[in-house]
């Protein structure tokens, strides 16, 4: 075991299977994110239950910061790696006519993913941790105090999306997940030796998801941005 | 000296296997202590030397190459026989014998060739056990083609890299041996000489081609697998690196060379585009079991297409002679490849030729996509009339069959072979002469063998197809380490061979000479230069068909070609580090030392038999014409310069097939 | 057709090394690359300086000792045909030619154009073959019968010619596609079975220790490997190491 995750196949298995967490995880939070399209109270509802459920909280919430930040330190430490491994640079290399730009730059859009991340804890996680966790109110209402102020959850929602710079970035970081992610998931299935013998499927399944999830958030941001 | 062949007494069938029960063995224990040198990775010498490691033997290979994987046998395309049977077509040991003897034209030795059919099927046994992915049917056994010269299916394949994979298989059994330490692999070395102590060989000056350092290797036997000689042509089908150096040094350190004019021409192969070539292509001989050749039956349609205003396409089919199906019609297109090769430049010498140089004939395959395209229409239940469905799936199994051949022609020529039928020219493929080894393999000189196609003995005069795996494999993989043990048991208490002998020292010095000479030499023209001239002497006079007059010219112009090498020579560089011309030009030195006695063996030969073809022994239909009293193998003792080697005549003795005019009408 | 050649030159593992501009002229299309090269040797020896080191041998794409780095591509532009392959009807007269030798660490070079691959090697040794001795009574080649569909598979995976363009031309400089292809033919195959753990686990072992990089999935190497082997023979390499390990 300890030998199969220090060899090189091992290192990228183990980046696939925290990128299986991280996309089983953007599908749940996509979920819970587009109930906010037709029904506040329901968004409402999901968020409270997401931000006070103990096992969410306490268990896979831990587990998904961890998976991210390995995510992150793992894919650094694999391209501090391979640069080693590849010495000294062509002086003529046409990269373009044999991969596309999102495999030879996925460090690039991690960064960038990463950016968006910090901008994304600072706007929705930090000051959520703030309220529940420093100053106590696990109640998830607009004003604690008020039993029926309702839930504060849609609301803030819609707050951050006023500022069209914010939009903007938002739309910058998922359209470079989605470029992240087309090439990343299909890597992720490959690095696990699914793909053998029914590549084709994979791709089209790939291709799918990368469009549909990251399209799914900006919708949303565009939706709110536009419509309050 | 006599030439003793070494033949075990007895019927041919039981020859090899009372030899065997009766054989000299070195016990597990006292292997441990015995070195053998193997020189060559190919298929002879990888096999040989991952066995010899497997029985115990401490083995040191060398290879010129930077992996033993390179060797040339990895360029074989079509196949390996087998006396297997496996397609219930009547094919046995006894009938794969004969056909190797009739096919290398009565002038192999009978229990050699008997032996190699023998152990054919255990060489298929053992790929396959190996992991070779060898081509299988839809029932999941393996899959066999037709080659020419024969009226069975018996060659198993790889698609058209049957060496590749046959080599990769040896390779990995190296491997497995190097890891396990009883191989030390010696790879970008190249042998310089033998080194011969008390009358045995006892080791070899090897050079290590990156450093230029020079080694001393001693061993209890050394075993040559170097391949054979063919580019002492220049433009052969051989790789660049092939070379004769490590037989020729063999040669000049008391081991006879035998039968050196006996050439194999290919039929198939892409001809020459010009000067600036450096090499020839083979297409597979497969394709000759689907392809039909022919070239235009009026020589005007001829000049027109040479002038390029007409098209093969274009020739209506009265109008084209398929001159092989026309003069052997019982073969067709599969007759023997010195009779293809023969036939198409005796057409082309006719004015019929096809190409801008007038030396190239079609091979077509029209046909064969139309009726595949039939028969698979007829399976799938589609119209057989509809040209365009019939033309797809015609294609289709052409490509499945042919694919990465095709695609081959395509790179290099420049035209789809699917469209329009390709051109093809004999060309310089392989070397049936080699160094004279008896029936243990073992050369004139003692402790010296000979694998592969560095020796001489079992395709006589002509090589069928697909049999040069065969014999490769049986030398390294079942002959030779048996036979090796008869000689090697004497030697257990020999202990280890001392590189501080005078002999060594004398090897040694003799090396750095003859290198710094190449390297000091300093004169006008290159390497290449050289080799080029004389390969245009070995190709219009001792080529597909000889004579007397040339031959004599032949030897006088290559004697003074190599006067001139060694005046005028220029090596750039220096004897450290690497470096390519230099041992290039060492090679090219001991080609135009072969090259001279290549020439006087076609002379003293007055007979014509499978590659080679005297212009005065023909029948009155052009065919070859033995002469009885040359049914003997020649071989050449070294005595100094190439015209002093001295002719040693093994008699060859037909007891179990009747030696007959070799016909394929 | 008249060329500009910029090639590097080294003069031994040592050198540092440099692009060196040659100017070649009287090109002509039907001439392969490496005949391109020939001239260019030939005219440098004319002129009595050293010839450019190359690697070549059997010029007809199956040895895999060629090993060009091809106007920033492995065995140049064209698909699936080795260097000694490529011919220069491929070029345009008043053409810029780069030519590099394979970079990676684990492929130094040893002069010019030329670089070791011995890494190839040992990681076949350590692990790249079946266990079988040479008997000369092993069982029947037809006991077992192979599916055609895993034959030819396994025959797809092994027509790879070790010529090093996957490691040369994936910008991790990994070898797995090499691994991977050796991995598949004994994994798809019967006889292979029985070391099947062992083997997929040492090769990938000394494939790490000769110091190649990781896989990041680029697909770089199918596309530039002579003998279009499949990028799936990675996946069931990794498979196999998955089942080996747990």
């Amino acid at each position: 075991m300890a030998n199969f995750f220090s060899s090189s196949i091992g290192r990228k298995i183990a980046m696939a299977l925290s990128a299986f967490f991280l996309m089983s995880f953007l599908i749940i939070h996509l979920s819970v994110n587009l109930t906010s399209l037709f029904s506040a109270d329901i968004f409402n509802e999901f968020s409270h239950f997401m931000g006070t459920n103990p096992l969410v909280q306490y268990a896979l919430q831990p587990v998904l910061i961890f998976g991210v930040v390995f995510h992150f330190v793992m894919g650094f430490v694999l391209e501090i790696q391979n640069r080693k491994a590849v010495g000294v640079k062509y002086a003529k290399n046409l990269g373009n006519s044999n991969s596309s730009w999102m495999s030879r730059n996925m460090l690039l859009s991690g960064a960038v993913i990463l950016a968006f991340l910090v901008l994304h804890f600072i706007d929705f996680w930090i000051p959520e941790m703030n309220v529940k966790y420093v100053q106590g109110d696990m109640s998830g209402l607009l004003d604690p105090n008020v039993a029926d102020s309702g839930f504060r959850y849609y609301e803030e929602l819609v707050h951050k999306f006023e500022s069209p710079l914010r939009v903007g970035f938002y739309v910058l970081g998922f359209v470079l997940l989605s470029l992240h992610l087309l090439h990343g998931f299909n890597s992720a299935f490959q690095s696990m030796g699914l793909t053998a013998g029914r590549k084709k499927m994979w791709k089209n399944i790939g291709a799918f998801y990368s469009v549909v999830i990251p399209l799914g958030f900006i919708v949303i941001a565009l939706f709110h941005h536009f419509n309050h | 000296m006599t030439l003793d062949s070494k033949i075990p007494k007895g019927p041919i069938k039981d020859k090899w296997t009372t030899y065997k029960d009766k054989i000299n063995l070195v016990n597990p224990a006292n292997k441990r202590l015995i070195d053998v040198i193997v020189v060559g990775t190919g298929l002879a010498g990888g096999s040989a030397a991952a066995t010899l490691a497997e029985l115990g033997y401490n083995v040191k290979a060398f290879c010129f190459q930077d992996s033993p994987r390179r060797a040339h046998s990895i360029a074989a395309q079509g196949g390996i026989n087998a006396a297997k049977n496996y397609q219930g077509d009547g094919d046995s040991v006894y009938r794969l014998f004969y056909d190797t003897v009739k096919g290398g034209d009565y002038r192999s030795r009978e229990a050699n060739v008997h032996r190699l059919a023998e152990v054919s099927v255990n060489i298929i046994d053992q790929c396959v056990a190996q992991g070779v992915p060898f081509a299988r049917d839809y029932g999941g056994l393996l899959d066999n083609r037709s080659f020419g010269g024969v009226l069975v299916s018996r060659t198993f394949y790889a698609k058209g890299q049957t060496g590749q994979q046959l080599l990769l298989g040896a390779y990995s059994a190296m491997n497995r041996q190097i890891a396990r330490g009883k191989i030390k692999m010696y790879n970008r070395h190249e042998m310089l000489d033998v080194v011969v102590v008390d009358g045995k060989a006892r080791g070899i000056i090897a050079r290590n081609l990156v450093t230029g350092e020079i080694q001393r290797h001693s061993a209890h036997a050394v075993v040559i697998g170097s391949g054979g000689y063919g580019n002492a042509f220049y433009l052969s089908t051989y790789a660049m690196g092939s070379n004769v150096t490590a037989a020729w040094k063999a040669h000049k350190r008391g081991a006879f060379f035998a039968n050196p004019c006996y050439t194999q021409i290919h039929p198939t192969c892409m001809p020459v585009s010009g000067d600036h070539q450096s090499k020839l292509t083979l297409m597979s001989e497969s394709l000759r079991n689907d392809g039909r050749i022919w070239v235009p039956a009026k020589k005007e349609d001829a000049i027109a297409i040479r002038e390029g205003k007409l098209k093969p396409t274009q020739i209506k089919e009265e109008d084209r002679d398929y001159y092989l199906e026309r003069r052997y019609p019982a073969f067709g297109n599969l007759v023997p490849r010195d009779v293809a090769s023969r036939a198409a430049k005796e057409r082309c010498d006719a004015g019929y030729g096809v190409n801008q140089t007038g030396e190239a004939v079609y091979l077509d395959f029209a046909d064969a996509i139309t009726r595949y395209g039939k028969e698979q229409a007829l399976v799938k239940g589609l119209d057989t009339n509809d040209a365009a469905t019939v033309e797809k799936l015609g294609k289709a199994i052409i490509k499945a069959k042919y694919g990465n051949l095709f695609q081959m022609y395509e790179k290099i020529m420049d035209e789809n072979p699917y469209e329009t039928p390709m051109m093809i020219y004999p060309a310089v493929h392989y070397t049936m002469g080699g160094i004279w080894v008896d029936y243990n393999l073992m050369t004139t000189v003692p402790g010296l063998y000979a694998i592969g196609e560095a020796n001489f003995s079992d395709h006589g005069a002509n090589r069928l197809g697909a049999s040069a795996l065969m014999q490769g494999l049986a030398d390294g993989y079942f002959v030779l380490p048996y036979t090796i043990g008869d000689y090697l048991a004497d030697d257990i208490r020999t202990g280890p061979i001392s590189t501080e002998t005078p002999e060594f020292e004398e090897a040694e010095t003799n090396v750095r000479d003859r290198i710094e000479k190449l390297v000091n030499n300093n004169g006008k023209h290159s390497v290449d230069y050289y080799h080029k001239k004389l390969g245009k002497i070995m190709w219009n006079k001792c080529g597909m068909s000889r004579n007397e007059k040339e031959l004599k010219e032949a030897i006088e112009e290559i004697s003074q070609l190599r006067k001139e090498f060694w005046e005028d020579v220029f090596v750039p560089g220096e004897a450290v580090g690497y470096n390519e011309e230099l041992a290039k030009a060492g090679r090219v030195a001991d080609f135009l030392e072969l090259g001279e006695l290549f020439a006087k063996d076609a002379l003293q030969r007055e007979e014509s038999c499978g590659g080679h073809f005297r212009e005065e022994y023909q029948t009155p239909e052009g065919e070859a014409l033995r002469v009885k009293e040359f049914q003997y193998v020649s071989a050449w003792e070294y005595k100094g310069e190439p015209k002093d080697a001295v002719l040693h005549k093994e008699p060859l003795e037909y007891e179990n097939i009747e030696v007959k005019e070799r016909s394929y009408k | 057709m008249k060329l500009t050649l910029k090639i590097w030159r080294q003069k031994d593992a040592n050198d540092k090394g440099r692009i060196v501009d040659y100017e070649l002229d009287n090109v002509s299309p039907d001439m392969s690359f490496l005949e391109m090269l020939d001239i260019l040797n030939q005219q440098l020896i004319d002129n009595r300086e050293e010839p450019v080191a190359f690697d070549h041998d059997c010029r007809e794409g199956i040895c895999g000792t060629c090993s060009l780095f091809i106007n920033g591509r492995a065995h140049g532009p064209d698909r699936e045909i080795t260097a000694c392959q490529l011919h220069m009807r491929s070029f345009n007269d008043g053409d810029t030619i780069y030519i590099e030798p394979w970079r990676a660490k684990a492929f130094p070079i040893v002069k010019d154009l030329i670089v070791d691959r011995s890494a190839f090697d040992r990681i076949q040794q350590a692990g790249g073959f079946i266990s079988v001795n040479t008997s000369g009574n092993t069982q029947d080649a037809n006991a077992i019968p192979i599916a055609k569909e895993a034959a030819d598979t396994a025959m797809d995976a092994a027509t790879c010619i070790g010529c090093g363009a996957c490691v040369a031309t994936c910008k991790n400089s990994s070898a797995m596609l090499f691994v991977g292809a050796k991995v598949s033919q004994y994994a798809l195959l019967p006889q292979g079975q029985v070391e099947a753990a062992d083997r997929v686990k040492n090769m990938v072992a000394q494939m790490d220790l000769e110091g190649f990089g990781n896989c990041t999935n680029t697909g770089a190497c199918e596309v530039e490997c002579p003998k279009g082997i499949s990028l799936e023979n990675i996946a069931r390499m990794n498979r196999e190491l998955i089942k080996a390990a747990f």
